[in-house]
């Protein structure tokens, strides 16, 4: 049992490093991002799919380091919660888009 | 007459508090899973919106990404010294906590200041959300998460009253984490603002 | 100063609405001046409007329903009089503008504050006690869910008075909605009427979520839960993840109306078809929010009169997860016409058609629990029978109009109308009818009439074959819906005997009522003193009727499925225990209706564009939650000897008629 209330909820897991790590990664990610579409290189296809990556990747960051998201029992049913409600976001947002690309297609 | 369908313990009343705060963190963390949901329906209405600028201006024409970055790093600084505010209050430290919210408030509020002086600049410029679909959808989705965050921000001003009257009792503790996971949930939501809607529009 | 509002709001020329709104005004002041006659408005307040308590809450909820079916039901005789009469040269007693409010109220009323309140009703007064929990996890916020539902329910009932109703739909389609062509106050009182329940629905379903996942006594398992706690926790999960879709959709054409955005609109890039796509993304899954409660009572209700273990248990639970999952995939159906073209039309038939599986499996499962059992044809049970027949043919219909060619011919027909009444008559309202027979005793501490009962049901079962077997021929024969008058005859005949089914239905509802007066009459005869009146399974059995408020003196640890049933063959059920303890309850506060009434307010200020005491009430609801925040004493605590002479009390009353021994 976890010596207070709040530590068994895994807030207690931070730590100053834990959350420089993250903070200094979530600066790279959006620096090279925003680099990227500013002055970069690239063809408009792979600076999106870099920019996308990129956003991916910090939010994993924030979900592991500020939000303290792991495999643990503790966090079994948040990250189930969240599993979910990201199907949930791909059908409404996939569906959505498949859906009014037709109907623009179709009647557009 | 004793038998096992009769509960042999009790809780003590450090494990009752601990169930309730444990329950109050995944209530909050279910109702950011509605958040996202919500957010989600603003992006794919963004997404299907975002070409129907109706002749009028479009990202390329209004987007200033430098002062987009500038409002991202606000932010992102904004939930580093959250996270020192939750630090602070492991340890215990009343001080250091109300000092981290102060800061945390501060940037907050350069962000809606930022973001204010960007809504502005447009519906000067006749870019505001009747202009086009495009905007309409621009200003609803970027509205909603800066709404989003001025509640925070009036949240954070409750809590220091909260801390500075109280201190840290496990009732107080238990919001601070509540809004810790609300003001890290809303920079994440940031991120995708900034990479579909600024960063995608300007491509 | 008072936006557009003025005098002429009220329709006087109107005497239908005039007779309605009198109506309803002398009642209201009989209600008002018998409280007042009795002196019991403190106790009111004290123990009811300020209650906290999740069985008080469910009463609440429930008599909101059932107020709410009255209101719904006269919109329906009126549209069924309309078109029982409106053909040819006639054109009936009421005239289009006036029946497209009605239409629009009745499924406004219907499925929001009639399906969904009886359901957090049902869920309320049975889910903690059955999960062996004290209260739910957010007390406050949950009083909170009931105050907000029925603040949106008297915008409805005020735009019958003052202003008008919506004519676009309970759906309000854009770009009907707009304020280019609906200028009105109408559309603007059924949005801010939807978007406030939707808050309500959406802070209940995170309620419950947390109070299932996270306070069910120790050794209940997810798979030793009641079905029927399985059943809403997965309407739960439903209702957590749609709503938002709701919130973003009406919030999106409140932009439209109010700020001059462009979302739905016709001009400026606006695009209304994805309204209907957002709306329906939404409205799919609340279909199964309202009916897959249903099918958790019928679960019980089936196990309790057959004496026997449900069969089929787990897989019953995994075709309500497979239901749960699916709902988000199919919505397209709602809209095959709006033309996506074939390839998106044949995926979302074909989830369609998957989706029907999982039901077929849970009927088979009902049918197989009562074979073999010592069935007990109680009120319940016959809801419950009544469901099985009926619902299957519903169902099939589903499964017709699924496949798109056959919809594109029967879409927005009166076929489509007699198949979700089908639905959300025969499957949600006799099972929440089911819920309410069966959880009275519970709740009250008395019994319903069990011949009233009956007699209720065949007027409604028969009514509803009477009502809506015509609208399936008259969707074949090409009748469309929502429609005032109509020039073909050859539809009249059909329409005569809806109304006829209708009166009958009438009868039923009557009955009920009666039902109601007789067993509150008769209440101390029908005293329920074991807590247990029809041998029940599950635990919120093993306490008193009604419970006291804090459920369980002593937390129940669970062995198995079906616990109350485990415990008596084991002989544990009424073990005393050693020692009773101290146990904190949450104290009553009046924040909740305060905020209720505030919210009121703001949306009918919304509505009648009075900016001034809009932003005050929100400025006052905003207070009003950061004071409740500021509050430290939010308990109180019961004294175990208090709690020993409750419960002592409760064990002379069950040893006095017996109870106790061996039920089998």
């Amino acid at each position: 049992m976890a010596s207070t209330p709040l530590e068994s909820t895994g807030a207690g897991r931070g730590s100053l490093r834990r959350y420089a790590t993250g903070f200094i990664l979530s600066v790279a990610l959006t620096a090279i991002a925003f680099a990227l579409v500013m002055y970069g290189p690239l063809s408009r296809t792979a600076t999106v799919a870099a920019i996308l990556a990129a956003a991916v990747v910090q939010i994993m960051v924030h979900l592991h380091y500020f939000l303290h998201l792991d495999a643990s029992s503790r966090a079994r049913w948040n990250v189930l919660a969240l599993l979910f409600a990201l199907l949930i976001m791909v059908l409404v947002v996939g569906g959505t888009l498949w859906i009014m690309a037709h109907l623009q297609y179709r009647l557009g | 007459m004793a038998s096992p369908a009769v509960a042999a313990v009790v809780p003590a009343e450090e494990a009752r508090q601990a169930d309730a705060v444990g329950r109050r963190a995944f209530g909050f963390w279910i109702y950011l899973m509605t958040d996202l949901v919500l957010f989600a329906a603003l992006f794919a209405t963004f997404a299907v919106l975002s070409h129907s600028d109706a002749g009028g201006p479009d990202g390329k024409a209004l987007f200033n990404l430098r002062h987009v970055f500038a409002e991202t790093m606000l932010l992102l600084f904004s939930s580093a010294s959250y996270g020192l505010v939750m630090l602070a209050m492991r340890r215990g430290h009343r001080g250091a906590v109300l000092g981290w919210l102060a800061v945390t408030f501060l940037l907050g509020l350069g962000f809606i200041a930022l973001e204010l002086h960007e809504f502005h600049a447009m519906i000067l410029a006749g870019a505001g959300p009747s202009r086009s679909a495009f905007l309409s959808a621009f200003f609803t989705l970027v509205g909603t998460h800066g709404t989003h965050v001025s509640f925070g921000l009036i949240w954070m001003l409750v809590m220091m009253a909260q801390v500075g009257t109280k201190g840290l009792t496990t009732p107080v503790r238990a919001r601070l984490l509540c809004l810790s996971m609300f003001w890290h949930f809303l920079d994440i939501v940031w991120i995708g603002v900034f990479t579909i809607v600024y960063l995608m529009g300007v491509v | 100063m008072l936006g557009r509002l003025s005098l002429s709001a009220i329709p006087f020329d109107n005497p239908i609405i005039m007779g309605a709104v009198g109506g309803a005004l002398l009642l209201a002041a009989v209600i008002l001046a018998l409280i007042t006659w009795y002196g019991k408005w403190g106790y009111l307040w004290r123990e009811w409007l300020t209650s906290l308590d999740h069985k008080r809450i469910g009463i609440m909820y429930i008599v909101l329903a059932l107020v709410m079916l009255l209101r719904g039901f006269s919109d329906a005789i009126l549209m069924r009089s309309q078109q029982a009469v409106a053909y040819g040269g006639s054109h009936g007693f009421l005239p289009p503008g006036h029946f497209d409010q009605i239409f629009s109220a009745h499924g406004t009323i219907m499925i929001i504050f009639m399906a969904m309140p009886f359901m957090a009703g049902l869920m309320n007064i049975a889910v903690p006690t059955q999960i062996g929990a004290r209260d739910v996890a957010f007390p406050f916020m949950n009083a909170i869910s009931l105050w907000l539902t029925v603040a949106a329910a008297m915008l409805v009932m005020v735009s019958l008075g003052v202003g008008e109703f919506s004519k676009a739909g309970w759906s309000g389609y854009a770009p009907l909605t707009e304020l280019k062509y609906s200028p009105g106050t109408g559309v603007d009182y059924w949005l801010w009427a939807f978007q406030i329940a939707g808050f309500g629905s959406l802070m209940t379903g995170i309620n419950f979520l947390v109070t299932i996942l996270k306070m069910r006594a120790p050794g209940m398992r997810l798979m030793r839960m009641p079905t029927f706690v399985w059943t809403i926790l997965c309407t739960n999960v439903l209702m957590v993840f749609a709503f938002p879709v709701l919130t973003v959709v009406l919030a999106l054409l409140a932009l439209d109306r109010y700020l001059g955005m462009h979302f739905f609109t016709n001009t400026l890039g606006g695009n209304p078809m994805m309204y209907t796509n957002l709306f329906w993304i939404w409205g799919h899954p609340e279909v199964y929010i309202v009916i897959l409660p249903a099918f958790g009572v019928f679960s019980e209700v089936v196990a309790t009169f057959s004496g026997k273990r449900l069969f089929g248990y787990r897989s019953l639970i995994y075709a309500t997860i497979a239901i749960t999952v699916l709902s988000f995939a199919v919505w397209l159906h709602h809209f095959f016409t709006m033309g996506a073209g074939a390839d998106v039309n044949a995926a979302f038939g074909i989830a369609t058609m998957l989706i029907a599986v999982p039901t077929g499996v849970k009927i088979f499962n009902w049918l197989f629990t009562m074979y073999r059992g010592r069935v007990r044809f109680t009120t319940p049970m016959y809801w419950t029978i009544g469901f099985l027949t009926t619902f299957a043919i519903g169902g099939m219909t589903g499964v017709l109009m699924a496949v798109p060619p056959a919809d594109f011919v029967l879409h927005n027909s009166l076929f489509l109308v007699a198949h979700f009444h089908n639905m959300l008559i025969a499957g949600t309202l006799f099972g929440f009818f089911a819920g309410y027979a069966y959880w009275f005793p519970k709740a009250t501490g008395f019994s319903l009439d069990e011949a009233w009962g009956k007699r209720a049901f065949w007027c409604w079962f028969i009514g509803f074959y009477l009502a809506f077997m015509p609208l399936y021929v008259l969707g074949f024969m090409g009748m469309p819906r929502r429609m005032e008058h109509y020039a073909n005859p050859a539809w009249h005949p059909w329409l005569v005997v809806a109304a006829i089914g209708t009166a009958v239905i009438l009868l039923g509802i009557i009955f009920q009522i009666v039902q109601l007066a007789v067993s509150i009459r008769r209440r101390h005869a029908t005293r329920d003193l074991s807590g247990d009146p029809w041998q029940g399974r599950t635990l919120e059995w093993a306490i008193s009727s009604p419970p006291p408020a804090y459920n369980f003196a002593i937390t129940p640890v669970v062995e198995d499925f079906d616990a109350f049933q485990d415990m008596k063959e084991k002989g544990t059920a009424y073990a005393r225990p050693e020692r009773y303890h101290d146990i904190p309850m949450p104290t009553n506060t009046g924040k909740a209706f305060v905020i209720g009434g505030l919210v009121f307010v703001f949306g009918f200020a919304m509505v009648w564009y009075i900016w001034w005491a809009a932003l005050l009430a929100a400025v006052a609801i905003l207070s009003t939650v950061i004071a409740r925040s500021m509050q430290d004493e939010v308990e109180y605590v019961i004294p175990a000897a208090e709690v020993e002479r409750i419960e002592q009390a409760h064990l002379r009353q069950q040893s006095a008629m017996g109870a106790g021994a061996d039920h089998g």
